[in-house]
């Protein structure tokens, strides 16, 4: 009986039905949405605080005991990804409330926003498979709304596809519901857990473990599923783009995060050192090469998403502590620095009025501070000592060198000196050479107010550099937490 | 369109049977085949019949409801009755029942699950009606 | 009995995969939505075609079925039609948008 643990869902859900009643009034809008993303935040730090000092919480919705009723559970790891959310939250909605139109944001954006929210927290939480299906539901609506937002002609056109494909991708959830409820008679993760480990039956297992596989693989974007992902995440306004790209891959690689340690550890020679890893490898590698080879810098931005996602899945896939806790590093650092270089992609869209960078220049003659800001962030992204992305390919690379998976850490190491490329690619581009803009034109167009909403994240990017052992000591706890799930067993059935 | 006289001689009558029936259901949930659901998807039937055979304007000012304002309350409402039993220090969404003397029905039970239901009821009444009259309104 | 079911989840299966890779935009959304049938229908062929009483007290039964497959087809189902009037609506929209209909014409160039 915790009921702290759904605050999270419960707040952004409440405030998102009363804002549908201030349809017309912007200002009492924007007031409640961006005081109740701090009370967000506020939760989320303490539920992240008490998980870590008391234990694992649950919450039996409705007093229904555990197997047999819906169960909410913030464990280490979940009260961490809600936090993380709260942090993106903020900054992406003050980045939006600086770039969007008027127009725009009367169109229930705000409401949709927090309805997003809803489905993330609802999914990080949940104990429950069918209840993770519907708050992906949830999280999926609203994103389907906020990216075809506005309705210009390229974004109608590509949310189709991403509509068309996440709707596919719900149906394999379904049939993966449905075998799992066959094989096991039950929904509950952990209840589904025991009888998983009690079951003998290694081959059916191994086709639902690849079909959850395939459909968290769609919506985290791995390695033959990620070919929707550039051109959809191109066409919304970077607020929302900077949301989706820090956050929204990255339910889906909870999702198999959550999956392949409490479920589907049966076989880990075959699903997580086979499997994942040549997708980890593909991902990576194929991301990166798209990257390199664009011009613009959303699209570029775009790509890296999807090489990004690969060294997560990477440690997943070498499945020792040390490896997990660099991937879930990762995914901090991949939050934070992916929304911030989203949200730098539209700043410096407001200046130039393209995202294409043969189109820009010298734009750190003119806009100094837009120009430094983003290169912290860029190296934070390529991976320079001592930003945050340097610690998270190191415990990697180490965590591989000691399974001795080697080929997996040269695909790694080689992925990351061509994401330095890429990045130094914006760089010049953008900000070095000749200038674009003429000196009127540059002066006129000030967008220091818009690049302090993004400083959070970068300042945030460089503290977890500067602060790489406590972080890393909090991580290992939680690597080690999920990787025996008799923890998290324990405390939903309270055996 | 040209009107139907027979359409709008029956639908008079049909509208109400259909209307009164989803009460009906509406009440019936909870321990027998009904509820919620069923009542609003059934209600919003009955309405759309009434649209259809009638103009949309003129149910327009016979019902004067603003939907998306529906869906909200019918949401707070059904959110609202989870959080109450917060208050009592149970799990969110537990279920209180009594039974009371109440005049002329008798002894009735009354459950919290009967305002969640209602907000049910109204979204799912809400939801139907905008979405439908949504996209018929667009006839460019 | 499962046997038929299942047979016709693999036809339906079948018709919507075919429908989703066809050019034709409204074919596609009507795959799709096919799509969601089989998968509902699999979840209660799966969870085992049960004859009893609906399991409810004061039935005075020998063997009751099983709710839950019920309870969470109709979630899915209630999912489903949101789902689908909102994708209905963005066809609709695309297509008076673009003027086509055809998936080829909305590919988007290689360049952008």
């Amino acid at each position: 009986m915790n009921n702290i643990v759904i605050l999270p869902i419960l707040l952004p859900l409440i405030v998102g039905v009363v804002l549908l009643l201030f349809a017309k009034n912007l200002k009492v809008q924007r007031v409640i949405s961006g005081i109740t993303m701090f009370a967000l935040l506020g939760i989320s730090l303490y539920l992240a605080h008490i998980v870590y000092y008391e234990g694992i919480k649950t919450l039996e919705l409705g007093n229904w005991p555990a197997p047999f009723g819906i169960v909410l559970v913030a464990d280490l790891l979940s009260s961490f990804m809600v936090l993380l959310t709260g942090i993106v939250g903020i900054v992406c909605l003050y980045f939006g409330f600086k770039t969007l139109s008027e127009a725009r944001l009367k169109g229930y954006f705000l409401p949709f926003y927090l309805f997003l929210i809803t489905g993330v927290n609802g999914a990080f939480l949940t104990g429950d498979l069918f209840n993770l299906f519907v708050f992906f539901e949830v999280m999926l609506i609203s994103s389907y709304i906020l990216i075809v937002h506005g309705g210009t002609k390229y974004q109608l056109r590509e949310s189709l596809k991403y509509v068309i494909i996440n709707i596919v991708a719900s149906g394999l959830f379904i049939v993966g519901v449905a075998y799992i409820y066959a094989v096991t008679g039950t929904l509950n993760m952990a209840d589904i857990s025991v009888k998983v480990a009690e079951l003998e039956q290694q081959g059916v297992l191994n086709v639902i473990a690849i079909l959850f596989l395939l459909v968290f693989g769609m919506k985290g974007a791995l390695f033959p599923l990620y070919f929707w992902l550039p051109k959809s995440y191109f066409g919304p306004p970077s607020a929302i783009a900077g949301l989706f790209g820090g956050l929204l891959t990255k339910v889906g690689i909870y999702c198999i995060i959550r999956v392949f340690t409490l479920i589907f550890y049966h076989d880990v020679a075959f699903t997580h050192h086979t499997v994942i890893m040549i997708l980890a490898g593909a991902t990576m590698f194929f991301g990166v090469l798209g990257a390199v080879s664009q011009f613009d810098f959303k699209r570029i931005l775009s790509f890296h998403i999807i090489s990004q996602v690969g060294y997560m899945i990477m440690g997943l896939a070498i499945f020792t502590p040390l490896a997990l806790a660099g991937a879930l590093y990762h995914i901090a650092h991949n939050i934070f620095v992916k929304s911030a270089l989203f949200l730098y992609a539209g700043a410096t869209q407001k200046v130039t009025g393209t995202t294409d960078l043969k189109k820009m220049g010298g734009l750190l003659k003119t806009h100094p501070f837009l120009g430094w800001t983003f290169f912290v962030a860029a190296m934070a992204m390529a991976g320079i000592p001592p930003l945050s992305g340097f610690f998270s390919k190191f415990a990697l690379v180490l965590s591989g060198i000691q399974e001795e998976q080697y080929y997996i850490v040269f695909v790694g190491l080689f992925v990351g000196i061509l994401t330095l490329f890429s990045m130094m690619k914006i760089f010049i581009y953008a900000f070095w050479g000749e200038q674009k803009l003429t000196d009127e034109e540059a002066k006129e167009r000030k967008i220091g107010s818009v690049v302090v909403t993004i400083l959070p994240l970068v300042a945030l990017a460089v503290i977890m550099g500067l602060a790489a052992e406590p972080v890393f000591v909090y991580l290992l706890q939680v690597s080690e937490q999920i990787l025996d799930p008799s923890n998290y067993i324990n405390s939903v059935l309270k055996e | 369109m040209k009107s139907s006289l027979m359409l709008h001689t029956i639908t008079r009558i049909v509208a109400f049977i259909i209307l009164s029936f989803s009460v009906f259901l509406f009440f019936a949930g909870h321990n027998n085949p009904g509820g919620g659901f069923i009542g609003g998807l059934m209600t919003a039937a009955g309405l759309l019949l009434l649209y259809v055979s009638f103009d949309l304007k003129t149910i327009k000012r016979v019902i004067p409801f603003n939907y998306t304002t529906m869906i909200a309350i019918g949401m707070l409402l059904a959110i609202g009755t989870g959080v109450v039993s917060m208050f009592f220090g149970d799990a969110y969404l537990t279920q209180y029942f009594d039974y009371f003397q109440l005049p002329i029905l008798g002894e009735t039970e009354l459950t919290t699950a009967l305002p969640f239901d209602l907000g049910i009821y109204l979204v799912v009444v809400g939801v139907a009606l905008l979405s439908i009259l949504t996209i018929a309104e667009d006839d460019a | 009995m499962e046997i038929l079911m299942i047979l016709v989840i693999g036809v339906i299966f079948t018709v919507s995969t075919y429908l989703i890779l066809t050019k034709s935009l409204l074919r596609v959304v009507i795959g799709v939505i096919m799509l969601g049938h089989g998968a509902h229908l699999l979840l209660l062929t799966l969870s085992g075609l049960k004859q009893g009483a609906p399991p409810l007290l004061g039935e005075e039964a020998a063997a009751y079925a099983d709710p839950l497959p019920q309870a969470l087809i109709l979630t899915a189902i209630v999912i489903s039609f949101g789902v689908t009037a909102f994708l209905l609506v963005l066809a609709y929209r695309t297509y008076k948008v673009h003027k086509t209909d055809d998936l080829d014409q909305l590919r988007g160039s290689a360049d952008e």
